[in-house]
């Protein structure tokens, strides 16, 4: 079982890391998510006649809400060609016919992205959480660094949702299309049903399944995660006061982002097996 | 110690209705040039991926090396295995150089390896310019470099001279005598027989997923007894009497062609012929022998099976 040579996963996820540096793709959503933060962090309340630099609470929330349409999307479209790609360009067999085990080639390709993403997501987050703990102390930023940390695992969910269509997907159109429509269904749909479903039939059965049908969408998990590191916020969200306390806990929360993280990579190696 | 580079038996491939590889034996010496030979749609393509251990036959059990291409040991053996495949593609954005490096790193080699490549193939020139720049018959040249890494054992050549023009082709064979005088097995493929005739140590002849011959050209143009073909350039003046008499001498029948005569016979009698023609030879200005092509042979072992008349 130990035919794995972490060189080769490194060597993979290397080119992999270095080829978004030099597309720039790093580099553009480092500064998209630094022009959200700060916008969001000096405008948050401008509606209601404030601006400055708003409360970290606050400003989390707004983050939160951002995070929840924009990673998700950003992830599925770094990686929805990882594997599709190489085989489509004709690169993959070349590839495969190399010293290189799929396992250590599939999650060469994840890492490398996923180091893109928690470069693009540090740097670009960073300053205002910088601007944060110079202004009120590095010791209360710690609800900012559970955001910065669930919001890099919530863009390697779907980097990995990603990677697991890219290896089903016959063609990148196909790739594509299947990635928009997971984006849709997490980020949009999902939750209405589930909203849709408690009214329905007025809370009676699913407002028990309410908190185990929330940990089946990792945006929730995410939401959660963010809610839980900052209790005064629990008011400002209805959902979470029906989830039970024991739902509440981050190193709970994060292990359901971790299975989500770990479930479809594994689905995507036993597609990729030699067949 | 002798094993066979390859050793594969019974080995069937479909993809939904269309058995791709359809129960082959194939084997594969040391130091050989094995020519995979076949149109397009004969399999060669399948057959050198399930070789690799790119893709699991259905049926039948692959070596390579003495390893069975599915286990856990063949990583090892992948080290020492080169393989270039059929309308190769690299990463657009790399340059040369840095391709090869790429490829030299997962092989385990050092990079200094990859210049003295680009040079061998005739890149040199390029080595600092990203792939998006390189012509097709560039990127197949990069494609061999890729293949020569690290001195392997095995070289699998899919279709390796598509894309190269006939200067460049000239010299692929030079590298790959290269290759085989320093001890190299190679394995090609292609449907240009009239390219890779004269290249071959053993070929295979494919058609319809299956091997319908194996052998050297000799042996397999002997086994099918096709004709040698035989022209003759004749003193001026002496055709009419030459004629009469060679026909009469061997019961053959003679096309008059050019200066003399143009016949076809049997490669048995090929020598009594000749030494037919030597009592006069004092006629004779010229003697043009071509033996059955790599052509003739494939279409005669392929036809029967083809259900029609080779094109």
């Amino acid at each position: 079982m130990l035919n794995f040579e972490p060189r080769q996963l490194a060597i993979v996820a290397g080119k992999e890391f270095r080829d978004r540096l030099r597309s720039r793709w790093v580099l553009v959503a480092a500064t998209v998510f630094t022009v959200f933060a700060l916008v969001i962090a000096f405008f948050g309340t401008a509606s209601e006649g404030a601006v400055g630099l708003q409360g970290l609470d606050a400003t989390i929330a707004s983050l939160v809400s951002l995070v929840i349409y924009l990673v998700p999307l950003i992830a599925l479209i770094l990686g929805y060609d990882a594997v599709v790609g190489e085989s489509e360009r004709g690169s993959l067999d070349l590839l495969l016919s190399m010293p290189i085990t799929r396992a250590e080639f599939l999650l060469g390709k994840f890492c490398g992205l996923a180091a893109a993403l928690a470069v693009a997501t540090f740097v670009g987050f960073g300053l205002v959480g910088a601007i944060f703990a110079w202004s009120l102390g590095v010791g209360a930023m710690a609800p900012y660094l559970v955001f910065m940390l669930s919001t890099l695992a919530l863009g390697c969910v779907f980097l990995s949702l990603a990677v697991a269509l890219s290896v089903a997907a016959k063609s990148r159109v196909t790739a594509i299309g299947l990635a928009v429509a997971l984006w849709f269904f997490y980020v949009l749909v999902y939750d209405l049903l589930l909203l849709g479903s408690l009214v329905a039939d007025d809370g009676r059965y699913s407002g028990a399944v309410l908190p185990f049908a929330l940990m089946l969408n990792p945006t929730d998990v995410y939401r959660l995660t963010n809610i839980a590191a900052l209790p005064d916020m629990r008011s400002l969200y209805g959902l979470a006061t029906v989830v039970p306390d024991a739902l509440g806990r981050i190193p709970l929360l994060g292990s359901v982002l971790v299975l989500w993280i770990v479930t479809p990579l594994f689905a995507a190696y036993r597609l990729l097996e030699v067949k | 110690m002798n094993v066979p580079v390859i050793e594969a038996r019974g080995v069937t491939r479909t993809y939904g209705e269309v058995r791709a590889v359809d129960g082959v034996d194939l084997d594969v010496a040391p130091g050989e040039i094995f020519g995979l030979i076949g149109h397009n749609g004969a399999g060669k393509s399948t057959l050198i991926r399930l070789v690799l251990g790119l893709v699991a036959p259905q049926a039948g059990e692959i070596r390579c090396m003495g390893v069975p291409v599915l286990g856990p040991a063949f990583r090892d053996v992948r080290r020492q295995l080169a393989y270039l495949p059929e309308n190769v593609a690299f990463y657009e954005n790399l340059t040369g150089l840095e391709t090869l490096h790429f490829y030299a790193k997962l092989k385990g080699l050092t990079l200094s390896a990859a210049r003295p490549l680009l040079d061998k193939v005739g890149l040199a020139h390029a080595a600092q310019r990203p792939l998006r720049g390189y012509s097709k018959g560039m990127r197949q040249r990069l494609g061999l470099a890729q293949a020569l890494l690290g001195t392997p054992r095995l070289l699998v050549l899919d279709e390796p001279t598509t894309g190269l023009d006939p200067a460049g082709i000239r010299e692929f064979y030079g590298i790959l005598e290269d290759c085989r005088a320093r001890g190299m097995t190679i394995i090609l493929s292609s449907h240009n027989l009239a390219e890779i005739e004269g290249h071959l140590d053993r070929l295979a002849l494919m058609s319809q997923g299956r091997v319908r011959a194996t052998g050297n050209l000799d042996t397999l143009s002997r086994e099918l007894d096709l004709p040698v073909q035989i022209a003759l350039k004749l003193k001026p003046g002496v055709e009419q009497s030459f004629g009469a008499w060679l026909a009469r001498e061997t019961g053959l029948k003679l096309a008059p062609r050019g200066e003399g005569y143009g016949f076809t016979c049997t490669p048995a009698r090929k020598m009594s012929v000749l030494a037919a023609l030597a009592t006069r030879g004092a006629e004779v200005l010229d003697i043009d022998l071509k033996r059955p092509s790599l052509e003739d042979v494939y279409l005669e072992h392929t036809a029967a099976f083809a259900g029609g008349s080779p094109c």
